[in-house]
Parts: structure tokens; sequence; C-alpha cells
């Protein structure tokens, strides 16, 4: 399953992070940050709860870069 | 601006106004620092906040680090021996206006790209109950009946059911020629209704219109990484750490040598500002910002001119662009064939066509529709049994009871069946019943006008070998390439001896191979060319899928251009990356040695950001290249 999240950051190289810090979180095949267009295209792992994981997604990329959001 | 942007802003201000107070209150000693303190945390504090959430969560090198390090490092210089407070907080300040201003910049282009590539829909008229309504496009299903008013965007694809008008389709194909649409014909969204009022009933839903295509593949193009974005995040990843054990050194280990092996007294103060210096200089921003921001216009700008990239990593092999290999159908020819002679040897012309049609009633090969408009009639399929589609050679089947062979002269041989071969040029179907040859059909494609001056602006921008390929018969080859200067052809391909060929020339290749094609029957050679373009696209998903680059319009002169914007952004990519390194460098050579100051320091970080993002924005202008 794949979904792509719009979500709010300043800089490119925080994006980066947020991306890094995404792919660690259990329950995502991979995720990429768009930085250009303010998007996260992220690829869940089978029969997870995309919210829950998604929950998990910001609160680690809060931890690197406290303003970013993300629209879920 | 954004809310955050303003109040981003007033703080700039405050602490502008701030500076220039404390600059006035007559105070000395700690007093004064803390007075100093008050714009310091007004401007800095989220900074600093950063910083020590980065260091509690192991994030500790990044730029955050580095700004808070070297701003309360100037503190404490000040504090200690020169009494001057100003510098710290102008170097948090200036950091925050360079921000600021990217943050500003970076929006604005964001914008100003997206603008450009502005083709979304807001909404679709729908009739309830004879009366219009505005609805979301994504709710509207396949099948209903939408109403475009001149001026509107079509908003889903779909067929004209009533009206006649003109469509500007300039966001989506660049070509700024109106095209003219009237009942029964297939129209796509994303052109603009001009002229007069059209009921259109809709054959697909919003999300598998080609304006939703197209803005995905648009959107999701960054996600595919050229290498030099690749080669700048892991080279963000390693500097950043370098240079702050660097600049441990550079504050600790000379004063140390100086005391210890030279006696000389340490100057801790001057080495410790020379490594802060060393710490504002090094931010990497510049570049981390900078590429992307490359890519994303370039493929902002050349989406404006109908070529729809689909990933940096593709403007790295077009750029490189050496070996050209054209399909000849629709590509370099326009794909629209026209029945223009009927040979029966054996019974009357109008058996031939109707027993041609019948077995091609169910392909949807440019052919076989040809052939179906010739014979004009509406065919009854149920006749028709066991199709069997031989790949390039034609097609067999059985049309009431008996066996049927339609397609070219080695369908004919392989059933044992003489066919004649005319002397016209043109792709000759020929047709058996029974076991027994009846006769051809010949059918003729026309050369594009541009293709021949599209050839020669390849040779003339540096393309060392061009090739077409083909599935039709050498002598329409020879004839389709007559005057157009292609270096190599390959005729009466089936599709997987197309496939054989690209492979060997990807091996013999220098820089990279590209291949041109329709996006019909070509997929497989499209996905193992370094970039398969696909021409012609509009309202073809198998293209749009498959390809790497998509050109909206039948144009082969958009080849050229397309490596001519590649080359344009890759080159400005470059400058970006020599740029900012070689200014950094030097800067911190500059600074190691105690040249620079703070001051020289903030233009490094920030001004060359600023340059940079400036310059990569003009990646954005490419309509005239």
């Amino acid at each position: 399953m794949a979904k792509s999240y719009k979500i709010e950051v300043d800089c490119a190289n925080c994006a980066n992070k947020m991306e890094i810090a995404a792919n660690k979180i259990d329950g995502i095949k991979s995720a990429a940050v768009n930085f250009m267009a303010l998007k996260m295209n992220v690829e869940f792992e089978d029969g997870v709860d995309s919210k829950a994981v998604m929950a998990e997604v910001l609160k680690a990329c809060r931890r690197i870069e406290p303003d970013c959001e993300i629209y879920f | 601006m954004t809310r955050k942007q303003k109040k981003w802003l007033f703080r700039i201000i405050l602490a502008i106004i701030l500076l220039m107070v404390v600059n006035l209150i007559p105070a000395d000693g700690i007093v004064k620092g803390f007075i100093y303190l008050v714009p310091y945390l007004v401007i800095g504090h989220d900074i600093l906040k950063k910083a020590f959430g980065g260091v509690i969560h192991g994030q500790i090198f990044d730029e955050n680090f580095l700004m808070a390090i070297a701003t309360v490092g100037a503190f404490i210089i000040a504090a200690t021996r020169t009494g001057d407070y100003n510098e710290a907080v102008a170097v948090m300040l200036f950091y925050q206006i360079g921000e600021f201003f990217q943050s500003y910049a970076i929006g604005k282009s964001r914008r100003n790209i997206t603008q450009l590539m502005d083709i979304r829909p807001d909404y679709a008229n729908i009739e309830v109950e004879g009366e219009v309504v505005q609805t979301d496009p994504e709710e509207v299903q396949a099948g209903t009946v939408i109403t475009v008013f001149p001026g509107e965007k079509i908003p889903i694809d779909g067929i004209v059911l009533e009206g006649e008008s003109s469509l500007d389709t300039v966001a989506l194909t660049g070509e700024s020629v109106p095209t003219n649409v009237s009942a029964g014909d297939n129209i796509i969204s994303g052109c603009i209704n001009m002229t007069g009022f059209l009921k259109i009933k809709t054959t697909k839903e919003f999300g598998e219109s080609t304006v939703s295509k197209i803005l995905d593949m648009v959107e999701n193009a960054s996600s595919r990484k050229s290498k030099s974005e690749a080669f700048i995040s892991k080279f963000a990843r390693v500097y950043t750490p370098i240079v702050c054990v660097s600049a441990l050194l550079l504050g600790a280990v000379p004063p140390l040598v100086r005391l210890l092996f030279l006696g000389l007294s340490p100057d801790f103060s001057d080495w410790i500002y020379r490594a802060l210096t060393f710490l504002v200089i090094s931010c990497p921003c510049a570049l981390v910002i900078s590429i992307p921001l490359s890519f994303f216009a370039g493929i902002g700008g050349a989406s404006n001119s109908g070529i729809l990239i689909k990933g940096s990593n593709y403007f790295e092999g077009l750029e490189k662009a050496n070996t050209i290999v054209f399909d000849k159908t629709g590509t370099l020819t326009k794909g629209v064939f026209e029945v223009t002679e009927l040979f029966a040897e054996n019974g009357d012309n109008n058996e031939l066509l109707e027993i041609a049609a019948l077995a091609e009633s169910s392909s949807k090969h440019p052919i076989a529709l040809s052939i179906c408009k010739k014979y004009g009639k509406k065919t009854d399929i149920s006749k028709v049994k066991n199709i069997h589609e031989v790949s390039g050679n034609g097609i067999t089947c059985e049309i009431d009871g008996v066996s049927v062979a339609v397609g070219n002269s080695k369908l004919m041989s392989s059933i044992g069946v003489i066919s004649q071969e005319p002397s016209a040029i043109g792709t000759v179907v020929h047709v058996a019943c029974g076991g027994k040859y009846l006769g051809y059909i010949l059918i003729s494609d026309t050369v594009k006008k541009t293709s021949a001056q599209a050839v020669n602006t390849l040779k003339k921008i540096g393309v060392t070998k061009t090739v077409m390929l083909t599935g039709d018969r050498a002598s329409v080859a020879e004839s389709v390439s007559e005057n157009m200067g292609i270096d190599e052809i390959y005729s009466e391909l089936l599709p997987d001896e197309k496939v054989e060929i690209v492979e060997n020339l990807l091996k013999d290749r220098k820089g990279s191979l590209i291949f041109v094609g329709d996006g019909i029957n070509d997929a497989p050679v499209l996905s193992r060319a370094d970039v398969g373009i696909a021409m012609g696209a509009m309202g073809s998903d198998a293209a749009i899928e498959s390809a790497d680059v998509v050109l909206m319009d039948d144009e082969p002169l958009k080849v050229a251009k397309a490596i001519k914007i590649s080359r344009k952004v890759i080159r400005i990519v470059y400058q970006n990356i020599v740029f900012a390194i070689g200014i950094k460098v030097l800067c911190l050579v500059l600074g190691a040695l105690g040249y620079a100051d703070m001051w020289l320091a903030i233009f490094a970080d920030v001004g060359i950001m600023i340059l940079a993002v400036l310059n990569a924005v003009r990646c954005l202008f490419v309509k005239k290249i």
C-alpha cells in the first residue's frame, strides 16, 4: 500500500533527515520525501494500520525537526 | 508569505531594534552580557532549542548545533576578553535573516513552478435536476455528463457529446496553436476550453485522467534521485562531523602546541574565535538546497514546454546522450495509417476488406484500426473465433469456421500461402482465407515534417549515432529515412529483435542510449534503454507508465530540446557544486589562518546560499532553449 502525504518543513536538509527517520519506522517499506513538492510518499508493509504508523513517523520526525508537520 | 514566515520576520525586526537599543544602554561587565542576552534569545532561542534537542536525540552535528556553538562561543569570548557582544548577536541575526530569505525564496520558486504546472482543475460542472452544480472532480464517476464553459479547464478525460470549441493545450504540450474539437472527439483533461460551450461524457475517473497522471508524475519526479543529489546528501552527512572535529582541533591544538612546546602564550580566545568562524562558514545549506531546487525547477520548466521528465536522474542520462534510437511508426512518421490500395487476386475488393476488418476488429494496432476505418461498417465480432495474434506478423483466426490469416509475407509463408509483393511503398497486409491467397491491402503512413530537422539538430548538438528500428519492410524503411541522415536502419524486426538490437547498441555506447518510441508495442525497449522517451502520449496510458520521459505532442524536435534542457540543468548543478564548495573551502582556509572574521563567515554561509538559489532558479527558464 502506498500513500502520499502533505508535509511542512523549512529546509532541504531537514527533509532529508525526515526521510531517513521515516525509513527506520516499523511498518514502513520505504519512504521518500520530496522537499520541493512538500510531499512524503510512503509505502507501507502489508497489513499495517497506516494512521498508527504515520503517528510514529511524525513522532520520529519531530524529534529531529521540532517544527515539521505531516498531514495524515 | 505564510504565517510562520510573518512571525519569523517580526522576530528578526524586533531583534534588530532590541540590538540597537541595548547598544545605547551604558553598562559594563556581567550586566552588559545579560542585557545583550535579550536580543540574542529573541532571535536565537529556537536554534538553541533545536541544537539542544539534537544533542539529546543523538543528532549532534547539524547546522543548528554549529550556530549554537559558534554564537555561545562568541558570547563567552566577549564576556572574558573583548566586551563586544554585538558580534555574537549579529551572527545569529544574520543566520536567521539568511534562513528567512531561503525559506521565502524557496516558497516563492515553489509557487512559481507549481503555477507553471497549474493544470489541476478545481471543480467539474455536473447537471443536477436541470441546474449546473460545481462539484469536486474526484467525486465524478466515469460516464457522467459534465459541462464545460468557455474559459474553464477540462477537468476529466471524456468524449464530446455536444458543442464545438477550440482548446488551449499549451499547459500540456507547450504548443500554442489551439486544437479544435467537436461532437464525437476524445478530449483530455488539463486543456482549457476557449471558445464554445461543451458537453462531455467522462470516460475515466479523475484519478485515472491525464491531468492526475501528469501531476502525479511531476510531483513524484524528484523521488528518483540523481547521482548528484545522492552525492550531496552523502556529502552533507560526512561533511558536518568532519567540520566540527576540525574546528575543535583548530581551537585546541595550536594553542596547546604554543603553550607546551613553543613556550608562547596560548592565545586561547584568538584560536577559539578562528574555530568559531570556521564553524559558521561551514554550513552545507547552499549545496543541500540548491541542487534539488535546480532539478525541480528543471522539471517544472521542461513540463511547461510539453516535456515531462519523470525523475532528476534522467537529466543525467539525457545530458550524456550520444546514441539515439528511433522507432519508425508514430515517432518519425505520423503513425496515422490509411489504406491506399486494395488488390484482390481472388474474389473482389469488398470481400477482401471485409475479411481483413473482421480479423482485425479486436486489435488496437494502428494498422488494424486503419483497416476497420476503411471498412467503415460495424463488424460482427461473434462470427470471429480463435483469434491468435502472431506478434509482429499478424493475426490468425476463424471466421464462420473458415481459417483466416491476415498479416505480412512471413505469416503467409508460414501457412504455406504464396503472396504477391506490390511495387508501391507502404505496409502490406496480406489476406488468406481457407488456405487460399485472397490479395493484399496496402497501408501507408506519412513522414512527419520535422523528422529530418530533428535528426539534423541532434547531430548538431553532438549526438554521434542515430538509429531507426522498424517492423516494416526494408523498402518502406528506406523511403522513410530518405534525406533524413539516419546512420543505421534496421527493418523487418519483431519486438524481441528490437530489444536485441538495443542491447547490442547498449554494449557499444560511449555516452547514454536514448530510445524514442510511441509507447505502443515498444514498452520493453523503452525500459531497456538508458532513457526511454515516449511520444505523442496525449492520453496513452501505456506510454506514461513505461517511459522515463514523455513528450506531450508528436514533435520529434523535442528530443533535442529535452537534451538541451538537461544540459542546462546539469550545468547549473555543477556550477553550484563547484562554486559553493570552492568558496567554502577558500573561506575555511582563510578562517583557519585567521584572515576571516565572523562577517566574512556569514557571507560565506548565507550569501553563497542565496546566490546558489538564484542560480538554481535559472533552470526554470528553458522555453526558448
